[in-house]
């Protein structure tokens, strides 16, 4: 859903090594709305026993084509068929914001996975801020570039937004990770403000047991 | 089979039926095929083609099947009609089911009349064509068939079973009666079950070819005559089904075939008439009428979850076999809700699966045409499964 996300030319998307590093090898994982299927064959790759589901039938079609098990589906009504527990991890890589009702979404995930690791654009990054306090406009960006009436995301949120969500739905937050504007990890031991404030990426790994712990961030 | 009198004109009819242009396995009395009917066929024969060369460790045969109107020759020259296999496009040395990496098997089903045992065989017991004193069979019956195919030519498992539509029922079969000897399955433009608007359809071509006087009760072979013309009405109005209106508008409007204006009479005055009657008349100088009968009576019998309390995903249970599920878009004979039923059963059971719908407007027989995106799927399906399965790159 976000373009131009920081990549070596011809590398892996930093924000998709992020979401790997979560992931423990050979374990069974959905990758929910996995566009072309680059962040699945790079978990693949890793030994990881992957599947996707893509609203675009032209991502799944290029997934397929590229030997991945991807079907044409979509997260806010597609979810509910899949039982409890079938996946260890379950994926929503820059695609929370495009749906309709993001926190059963997130529920879902985590009645399906032991775990989900959501990755999505931070909305409360001061660019945006700035934009929209200075411009008064929509706020526009390298990595956001729609207009407000053509976006496909109609639910941005706020890593703050996203950390109370996680509570409301009972979700233990186990890893935070937030991406500056260079698709650089913040590596700073700095307070949530700071990170909601700077990072223009975050990548949270959530399991289901609830919990009020706090994240440990890397 | 016995050596039987037959009048020259039948015996020619007979000739693909009893002595095909294909390879033939043998499974005698001590061999019966069980029916789901409830009784044994024996003897009984299966023809068959292969297309590239069994690996030494076995391990690289794809199953292919066919469909309704389909037969073994899939990737060679037909010996009646004379035209291309009808699935040069998809099978041969470098297509996507590549000869060159796999072991093609290609059968005729049960049923059928290009030298399979069906109604047009001799039924050894009377010395004459079955006709309707052949049991009914099913779908499952036919993938049974194709296992004792299979234990034939020794080969254990399938690196890959694909087919569309009558086809796909038999891919889904497959996975379902014999998951571990599937590693690989393709459905293409299939269903679990056979729909009420399907069994009706069918049943319109059925009674087009019984009511047709030269039917004779099923009778037809040993009496000399033939159905032509209620094969040829039943062949019309099912290929209406395989296109779709986006289709027939593209290839034939309203324009008149040969002709300027109407002539106010009957004559296939438009290009579609003409082109549903020569579909009709090509038609049944290749297939036994009867064996449509039967062939048809198959496919409405297919559920697939019948045996599984009507809980699809029942039937996949623990399956460890790799599915990619491909539908058409303007394909309303099998649409893609049907594809997609499949698909959440195999969900429902974790299974591996790939699902894409491709945007055509070939309708139904878009399986069988130039659909560029089909192959690349088809192709990275199998390339992957492949690469799982240790094949050679």
């Amino acid at each position: 859903m976000t373009a131009n996300l920081s990549r070596a030319p011809g590398a892996a998307r930093v924000d998709h090594l992020v979401v790997a590093e979560m992931v423990a090898p050979g374990s069974r994982v959905l990758d929910v709305g996995c566009g072309d299927g680059e962040l699945l064959r790079l978990l693949e790759l890793r030994g990881v026993d992957g599947r996707g589901i893509e609203l675009s039938r032209e991502g799944v079609n290029a997934s397929v084509a590229k030997g991945l098990a991807v079907i044409q589906g979509d997260a806010d009504t597609d979810l509910a068929d899949y039982p409890n527990d079938a996946f260890d991890y379950v994926i929503l890589s820059q695609t929370l914001q495009a749906t309709r009702k993001p926190r059963e979404v997130i529920e879902h995930m985590l009645r399906i996975g032991r775990h989900a690791v959501v990755s999505f654009p931070n909305f409360g990054h001061w660019k945006i801020r700035v934009k929209l306090l200075l411009e008064g406009q929509m706020p526009r960006t390298k990595n956001l570039p729609d207009t407000w009436y053509d976006t496909p995301n109609i639910h941005f949120c706020t890593i703050k937004d996203f950390r109370q969500t996680c509570s409301l739905v009972g979700a233990k937050m186990e890893k935070a990770v937030a991406l500056n504007a260079w698709g650089q990890q913040l590596r700073l031991p700095a307070p949530w403000w700071f990170w909601n404030l700077f990072g223009e990426q975050a990548v949270f790994l959530l399991s289901r047991r609830p919990s009020s712990g706090s994240a440990t961030r890397i | 089979m016995a050596e039987v009198r037959l009048k020259p004109d039948l015996r020619d009819r007979l000739s693909e039926a009893e002595n095909p242009h294909s390879q033939i396995a043998r499974f005698g009395p001590d061999q019966p095929l069980k029916l789901d009917a409830g009784v044994e066929l024996a003897p009984f024969q299966i023809a068959y083609q292969t297309y590239g060369t069994l690996n030494s460790a076995r391990s690289n045969a794809v199953l292919i099947c066919h469909a309704l109107t389909g037969d073994q020759h899939a990737a060679n020259v037909h010996p009646v009609t004379g035209k291309p296999g009808w699935w040069e496009t998809m099978v041969g040395p470098g297509k996507p089911i590549d000869t060159d990496r796999y072991f093609v098997i290609s059968p005729n089903v049960v049923g059928a009349c290009m030298g399979t045992t069906g109604p047009a065989s001799i039924n050894n017991r009377s010395g004459r064509p079955y006709g309707l004193e052949f049991p009914v069979v099913t779908i499952r019956d036919m993938v049974r068939a194709q296992a004792m195919l299979l234990d034939h030519l020794g080969i254990e498992t399938l690196f890959a079973v694909a087919g569309g539509s009558m086809g796909a029922m038999q891919v889904l079969q497959w996975a379902v009666t014999y998951p571990e000897r599937v590693f690989a399955a393709l459905p293409i433009a299939g269903a679990t079950r056979h729909s009420a608007q399907n069994i009706a359809f069918h049943e319109v071509g059925r009674q087009a070819v019984m009511a047709d006087p030269e039917w004779r009760g099923g009778r037809y072979l040993a009496e000399g005559t033939n159905p032509r013309r209620g094969l040829a009405v039943a062949r019309m109005a099912a290929h209406i089904t395989y296109l779709s209106d986006a289709a027939l508008h593209r290839k034939f409007g309203r324009r008149f075939q040969d002709r300027a204006m109407p002539t106010f009479s009957f004559d296939a005055d438009f290009e579609v008439e003409s082109y549903l009657r020569h579909q009709g008349s090509s038609f049944v100088e290749r297939f036994d009428a009867n064996s449509y009968l039967y062939l048809t009576r198959a496919m409405d019998y297919f559920d697939l979850a019948a045996d599984f309390d009507g809980v699809l995903a029942e039937a996949f249970r623990g399956t460890k076999t790799r599915f990619c599920v491909v539908s058409f878009t303007s394909d309303w004979l099998f649409p893609t809700p049907e594809s997609r039923a499949i698909v959440h059963a195999l969900n429902a059971s974790s299974a591996r699966v790939s699902f894409a719908e491709i945007v055509t407007d070939k309708g139904h027989d878009a399986f069988l045409l130039d659909e560029p995106e089909l192959f690349a799927i088809v192709r990275g399906f199998l390339g992957s499964a492949g690469a799982a399965r240790g094949l050679a790159g």
